[in-house]
């Protein structure tokens, strides 16, 4: 049975009254955290110390970096979109609504660019 | 509020706790107490690219009691959200939905993540002594 009409088919809306774009991009960016999340769980456990030089060292090899930087953004992205479905879910009020949204959006950027600029310092060296 | 309220379809309070309810509910929090722990993570990097001396500061934020409480409620909160994340995956492809897939895989999810949680403090202790 088909519920949706050819023209919201077209515009690819739905009850949230948006394209299911986000929804594709929820998916996409949790497969592609799967291997990137077990990448960095197992290289940490497998280091033989978690000091400074152990964990600078392996950090600056170049494949962890990208690797590193590539699991930030990935990681911010869909962190973003998370928190973003429980504002939208459970603050109502229009302006904290928005004021909660914007405040979100400039967390995320400000803690994924520090993040990605820290690990490139690493990478390439201060 | 409008003089005549309008009538609500019922909501979370009405529905007797079950395991995919109540499953559903923690991968959420999961989800949020993990979007905290991306400011832990940004705190570590910049630690470590600011030199030894921040990176030991760090450390022993890490190691306090509330801290190692924060690190291994993110590690459950993570491996759960992880494999319970890939449970909703397999829903997304129209898979598992029988009533006993759902429980199966509802609780291993649960227990795997408890059990992983478990594996990844075993390694990280026997590294430390």
């Amino acid at each position: 049975m088909r519920l949706r009409s050819p023209l919201g088919q077209v515009l690819g809306t739905g009850s949230a009254k948006e394209g299911s774009a986000r929804w594709w991009a929820e998916r996409l960016s949790a497969v592609a955290l799967i291997p990137l999340t077990l990448w960095f769980l197992f290289s940490l456990l497998l280091l033989p110390e978690l000091d400074y030089l152990t964990v600078h060292t392996w950090l600056s090899v170049p494949l962890s970096g990208f690797l590193a930087v590539l699991l930030v953004a990935v990681l911010t992205y869909h962190s973003y979109l998370g928190t973003m479905v429980v504002v939208e879910d459970y603050v109502h009020a229009m302006g904290a609504k928005l004021f909660l949204l914007l405040l979100l959006r400039f967390s995320y950027v400000l803690c994924g660019g520090a993040s990605v600029f820290a690990i490139l310092r690493i990478a390439f060296g201060s | 509020m409008p003089p005549h309220p309008r009538p609500l379809s019922p909501h979370l309070g009405i529905y007797r706790w079950q395991i995919g309810n109540t499953l559903s509910i923690l991968h959420r929090l999961t989800g949020i107490a993990l979007a905290l722990g991306l400011v832990a993570l940004c705190y570590w990097l910049i630690s470590l690219a600011t030199g030894e001396e921040s990176f030991r500061a760090a450390e022993r934020l890490f190691a306090s009691p509330v801290g190692l409480v924060f690190l291994s409620g993110w590690t459950f909160a993570f491996l759960y959200h992880l494999l319970n994340g890939v449970r909703h995956l397999f829903w997304d492809l129209g898979l598992g939905f029988e009533r006993r897939e759902r429980h199966a895989s509802g609780w291993f999810a649960v227990l795997g993540s408890i059990a992983l949680t478990i594996c990844v403090w075993a390694v990280l202790w026997r590294g430390r002594l």
